[in-house]
């Protein structure tokens, strides 16, 4: 059976801080970091908004491009490493609050920048075993980086929201294939406020050889090549590693340009690479062919290869373009107001 | 003592070597040096190490490197002289051959410095600095060359320009050793944009975090010419010495006694004086610290080590080559194995067999190892003889 994406939505938050505001702080180098890790600015979530809020605005987005009754929707999969709740679902607030409850099944996932393409792979794969007629897998985060860490220049915010079907399709699923190995690159313990990380480590035997052998067995798999695709998007963690990951396997810039969202976004973790796809559909053309690579620490890539339809054009504009929500209605903050936005500052009870 | 010949070198390509663990490391170079000896005897084994204790939690070396490469109930001892101790390490074999207590002895040095995240790294390396009277009040080791940088510019008018020879020099040489973590060509802009770490010391100056091990075999000369398997390359000369562990107890920043001492103590012994070392394999932690050190070994005058770097004559094909192996800041530097290393580059050079960066008509070569900010030194003087 035919599956794919029927529908695709994205929520980011309007505000942002810009790499200077933080290296500042820190009496860290600006320059380097922007040059170095191609980063210039990040999303920041408002006080009232989390993994909850931001999924049900992308969901609704992706509804909207959908046009199907949510009541035929059988499942509701949330991956996210910042889920409002360590005891109780994110999954069930987003079905509540599309109005698909009882008569469904919800989970949340975390697989720290993976946990949005295993909803999405589980929502596919449902869809196509026939037992639902749709599902909705999503990815958002609202994530921590430490102050002073390397990692609070990019930790990031934001949602992307696909309806999985077999009918109606935007985006119809080639093939896919996943990649995992018991890798310890990033974690963070229960009751941790934020994570750690290997440094270096984090790079060549994490990120590189989970995201490069999963595009090397995918494309083995569908007997593709690097020039055969449209575009890529891969997890992005700043904007140096897609992009040299890329050019090392044989893809080209024009590949990859559209997707890579990092330098503006910075981080999303769970939403990371599937912002990269959905900003992707929304400048494709019908009939091309797209491969989506994400990356978890701990640590695993799930790769998918789409092909766009003819529906695609005619559903775009039914809800907010991703480099719109990017570029509109931006507020910078400075480090202090930033802090108390991410609860970085304690107060006393 | 009796006269002492290396007859086997062995290494692998260093860096970040992530599937790689510290008995992995020693053992793989020993393996290499042996095969490379074509000998299977190993009478007494010298393990040069700064700290396996705090890079990998793993003390007691002398135990685990026999057993892993298979010469369990040898002897075996670790030495450690921080950055000095692969040096101490080879020194330590050469006594126990020339002694009589052993015929073969091998020295390996090692560290796996990457288990550990920079932070610790650094704070790793600065133990061996003075914890009272300098780590405990901030300072770390690029701190610490930093001052000794600044000051060299302030009394003899090195440039910032100078101290970037040193590096582009030391990559364009480790461009061609297939072994060097970072063979990457490097020009004076890259490293002098790079980011900074402590003024005037940038990131390009300074060696880098590295996996590595390096590992060399000694017996007496005449065993040597009954193997026959390489050009026959002997140990003349060896000087050790000390100074204060903390730069600010020395009279004056910019001289460095125990080199000074160190370098006199084994051309004594070798029978030559500076004029006669044809090449030297040198401590260059820090782009200062080769110029400080070429001038403590009276290379060149005091304050001339900088323009005698960016006139070229440090180059491979330079009236003195320094670091013909990419030296520690292209080759890379696992603290404990660098003395070692550079023991290997030098008996590579004088039998010939250095490839796109030999030296031409190399006899007698050179290698400064050191520790800290110049506390310890070890020099060794090695010839080619026929």
């Amino acid at each position: 059976m035919d599956v794919g994406i029927v529908g695709y939505g994205t929520q980011i938050p309007r505000y942002r801080i810009k790499v200077e505001e933080i290296a500042k702080v820190w009496g860290a180098d600006a320059p380097s970091y922007k040059r170095g890790l191609n980063l210039n600015e990040k999303s920041v979530p408002a006080p009232d908004e989390d993994v909850a809020t931001l999924t049900v605005n992308a969901a609704r987005n992706a509804l909207l491009r959908a046009g199907i009754n949510p009541m035929e929707i059988g499942a509701v999969y949330v991956g996210s490493e910042s889920h409002p709740y360590a005891v109780k679902p994110t999954g069930t607030i987003l079905a509540e609050a599309l109005g698909i409850c009882p008569h469904v099944h919800t989970a949340d996932f975390e697989f720290a920048c993976k946990a949005g393409t295993e909803a999405m792979f589980v929502a596919l794969h449902l869809v196509k075993s026939g037992v639902m007629k749709y599902a909705i897998g999503a990815g958002s985060d609202t994530s921590q980086g430490a102050p002073g860490d390397a990692l609070e220049y990019s930790a990031s915010a934001g949602s992307a929201a696909f309806v999985m079907g077999a009918d109606n399709l935007v985006a119809e699923l080639v093939d896919t294939h996943c990649f995992m190995t018991d890798t310890p690159d990033f974690w963070r313990r229960e009751q941790a406020h934020y994570p750690e990380h290997g440094g270096r480590f984090t790079g060549e035997p994490a990120y590189w050889k989970h995201v490069s052998g999963a595009v090397n067995a995918m494309l083995k798999k569908a007997n593709m090549k690097p020039e055969d695709f449209n575009y890529i998007i891969f997890h992005q963690p700043n904007g140096k590693f897609p992009a040299q990951t890329a050019l090392k396997l044989g893809f080209k810039e024009p590949q990859f340009r559209h997707g890579l969202l990092t330098p503006v976004l910075g981080n999303t973790y769970s939403a990371s690479s599937p912002l990269g796809l959905a900003a992707t559909l929304d400048i494709a053309k019908p009939g091309e062919l797209i491969l989506l690579v994400s990356y978890g620490s701990g640590a695993g890539s799930d790769a998918f290869i789409f092909r766009t339809t003819d529906r695609l054009l005619k559903v775009r504009d039914l809800a907010p373009l991703v480099r719109k929500q990017l570029d509109e209605h931006k507020v910078y903050l400075e480090y202090g107001t930033y802090a108390k936005f991410r609860r970085k500052i304690l107060k006393p009870e | 003592m009796r006269d002492i010949a290396i007859i086997g070198i062995g290494m692998m390509k260093w860096g970040e070597l992530w599937e790689k663990s510290l008995r992995d490391l020693a053992v793989e170079a020993s393996l290499n040096c042996l095969a490379d000896a074509g000998v299977d005897r190993v009478d007494t084994i010298s393990i040069g190490c700064m700290s396996g204790g705090i890079f990998n939690g793993q003390e007691h070396l002398a135990s685990m490197i026999p057993d892993y490469l298979g010469f369990k109930h040898t002897p075996a001892m670790r030495v450690e002289s921080a950055c000095a101790s692969g040096g101490l390490a080879v020194r330590t074999a050469f006594l126990e051959v020339a002694s009589g207590m052993a015929d073969y002895a091998l020295a390996v040095g090692v560290e796996k410095m990457t288990d550990v995240g920079g932070g610790e790294a650094t704070y790793g390396l600065a133990t061996a600095s003075d914890q009272d009277y300098e780590a405990f009040h901030g300072i770390n080791f690029p701190g610490l060359y930093a001052l000794m940088a600044r000051a060299h510019m302030t009394r003899y008018g090195t440039t910032r320009e100078q101290l970037a020879d040193v590096a582009v020099k030391n990559h364009r040489n480790g461009n061609l050793n297939p072994l060097a973590q970072f063979p990457s060509l490097m020009t004076r802009e890259q490293v002098m944009s790079s980011v900074m770490v402590a003024d005037p010391i940038r990131l390009m100056d300074c060696s880098p975090i590295t996996d590595g091990a390096a590992a060399v075999l000694l017996t007496t000369v005449e065993e040597a010419r009954k193997i026959k398997k390489h050009p026959i390359v002997v140990i003349s000369g060896i000087g050790l010495a000390t100074d204060t562990i903390a730069l600010c107890q020395r009279k004056d920043i910019l001289k460095l006694p125990a080199i000074e001492l160190a370098g006199q103590r084994a051309l004594k012994m070798a029978g030559k004086t500076i004029r006669d070392i044809n090449f030297a394999e040198v401590h260059d932690c820090f782009t200062i610290a080769e110029i400080m050190v070429m001038e403590a070994l009276g290379i060149v005058e005091p304050g001339q080590g900088g323009p005698a770097t960016s006139a070229g004559h440090t180059a491979l094909n330079g009236k003195f080559p320094i670091n013909p192996s990419g030296g520690l800041k292209s080759k890379g530097h696992p603290v404990g194995a660098t003395g070692v290393a550079q023991i290997y580059e030098v008996v590579s050079q004088l039998r010939g067999t250095s490839g796109k960066r030999q030296i031409a008509d190399a006899k007698v070569g050179m290698t400064q190892n050191m520790g800290g900010s110049g506390g310890s030194c070890v020099i060794h003087i090695l010839e080619a003889k026929s």
